[in-house]
């Protein structure tokens, strides 16, 4: 019966929190952003549904949901039905392993503020969320169109190489905490008294570059560039179809702000978590640490939305390779060094 | 026995789907049915509880490998593919060949049953309590130090073999 409970009934509980709690959020970030953007632009954004334009994130999904779903003649309907679906589950399982607190008594039982933590956490996150990048390619190429083969294409060579860049970012960190498990980085943070972000300024930096660009946000935006490829991999979806990729995207978005936390700012953790002298901040509930450093990370993708041209192809690629890989190699040996000599912390 | 039954399962995902990767006329579902296989090795690297093996083979294979391939197939024409013959002529005489060649190892197999002795039934090993990709760099880097490098230097030369190739044909159309 406990095991039951342990192992079968909390964990699907907080699936189905998570898989309740997501989409919502990921309708308010749309709301979020185009207020933010408009602010930005001294213009007022959607005003009309609800009081300021409050119940926009309601009236898109309905919007969305009622448009007919339309498979062009030529596209070869199996992966185009599948393309989304590849998108969407990564961007939704990845969350399993994010902590977003510490373990807490419900009740008289502990209960562990994520869905499991694994021993593999960071290598988990970067394995699915590479899964990912297929759906886009697949669904550019099955749309059998040539805006969303060009888009599809210019996705695959940007998140291949920033990858590679993104993962050597993390390593840093993960040679001062010594653990690939996200749960053991965060409390790694805790007892080397810092935030991780003051050790390792450069690895977060080139991090959330990285996870700009893997999320194809502006100005990594190349594969949707409507400017210039009418709406990239997604040209030819619409309807439900177009909402699954619109998800994945958001959920990314609020994958990678939560990574970064995690990583490099001390996941739900107060600011200097072993000064006691700051211990009134503890009255503020460590779920609440957490998301409102998701939020700050949220809100600088809207910021670079507002404020940056998006990139040319050559000059991404010139970004990548020749200035992101080589500095996140040179903070990887740099640490190491740091780390060997100086010891941990 | 759970840890048989999702064996199975992920058994016959990879074999089914290894087997229509090489039958499918179409080479997009071709590499869609690769990357099943791919995670039902994944899966079964899970179950022997290799979780690190399991990861690396995800963000190896799927993310990188397959992406790569999808992305030359993408610049190829597929529907010309489609139409190009799959198998050769002489399909018939390989397919009755390779019977016989079965049929003659199985029968030798038959034949010599009593000679072979099974190991007995291992236990598997529980969960180690120091993390698995801890021990797997442990070992990387103290037993197989030395094939760990020559592994890396192989992987060096081809990767500049590689720049070096391209180089040179960018060279040759100037």
């Amino acid at each position: 019966m406990d095991f039951a409970i342990n192992y079968i009934l909390i964990p699907l509980i907080k699936i189905a929190l998570i898989l309740a709690v997501l989409p919502l959020l990921v309708a308010a970030l749309t709301l979020a952003e185009r207020k933010v953007i408009a602010f930005m632009q001294v213009r007022l954004g959607p005003m009309r549904v609800g009081p300021w334009g409050l119940l926009q994130p309601i009236a898109d999904p309905i919007k969305l949901l009622l448009k007919e779903d339309i498979i062009p003649e030529r596209a070869d309907r199996w992966i185009f039905t599948l393309a989304p679906i590849i998108c969407l589950i990564p961007a939704f399982i990845v969350l399993a392993v994010i902590p977003i607190g510490p373990t807490i008594t419900i009740f008289g039982k502990p209960i562990s503020l994520y869905v499991t933590d694994l021993n593999i956490g960071v290598l988990y996150v970067l394995s699915i969320s590479s899964v990912g990048v297929l759906g886009i390619i697949l669904g550019g190429w099955a749309s059998n169109s040539k805006y969303p083969l060009l888009g599809a294409l210019r996705s695959a060579a940007q998140m291949v190489s920033y990858e590679v860049a993104l993962g050597f970012s993390i390593m840093g960190v993960l040679m001062l905490a010594g653990s690939l498990s996200l749960v053991n980085i965060v409390e790694a943070q805790k007892n080397a008294h810092f935030w991780y972000v003051f050790l390792q300024p450069i690895g977060f930096i080139l991090f959330f570059i990285c996870g700009v660009a893997e999320t194809n946000r502006a100005p990594f935006d190349l594969p949707e560039a409507e400017s210039e490829l009418v709406a990239g991999f997604h040209t030819e979806y619409s309807g439900f179809r177009f909402s699954l990729f619109f998800l994945a995207e958001y959920a990314n978005m609020i994958t990678v702000s939560a990574m970064a936390v995690t990583l490099f700012w001390g996941g739900w953790l107060r600011p200097f978590p072993n000064v006691s002298a700051l211990a009134f901040l503890d009255v503020i509930p460590s779920v609440l640490w957490f998301a409102a450093k998701v939020i700050v990370f949220l809100y600088f993708y809207l910021w670079f939305r507002a404020s940056w041209p998006r990139y040319r192809y050559d000059q991404l690629m010139k970004l990548g390779w020749q200035f992101l890989l080589p500095l996140s190699m040179a903070n990887v040996i740099v640490t190491a060094i740091l780390v060997l000599v100086l010891g941990k912390g | 026995m759970l840890e048989l039954v999702l064996f199975y399962i992920f058994a016959t995902i990879a074999v089914v789907s290894a087997i229509l990767v090489v039958t499918q006329q179409n080479v997009v579902h071709s590499a869609a049915f690769l990357g099943a296989t791919l995670f039902a090795v994944a899966g079964i690297f899970l179950t022997l509880h290799a979780e690190f093996l399991a990861g690396v083979q995800v963000i190896v294979y799927v993310g990188g490998i397959l992406v790569l391939f999808v992305f030359v197939i993408m610049l190829i024409s597929v529907e010309r593919a489609q139409h190009e013959r799959q198998y050769n002529r002489q399909w018939t005489i390989a397919v009755v060949t390779s019977a016989i060649l079965i049929g003659e190892i199985g029968y030798g197999l038959y034949r010599g049953k009593d000679t072979f002795v099974l190991p007995p039934a291992v236990i598997p090993p529980a969960v180690p309590a120091s993390g698995n990709s801890e021990l797997v760099g442990t070992a990387l880097y103290t037993s197989y130090l030395l094939p760990f490098e020559i592994a890396s230097i192989l992987l060096l030369v081809a990767i500049v073999g590689a720049v070096v190739l391209s180089k040179r044909r960018t060279a040759a159309e100037e």
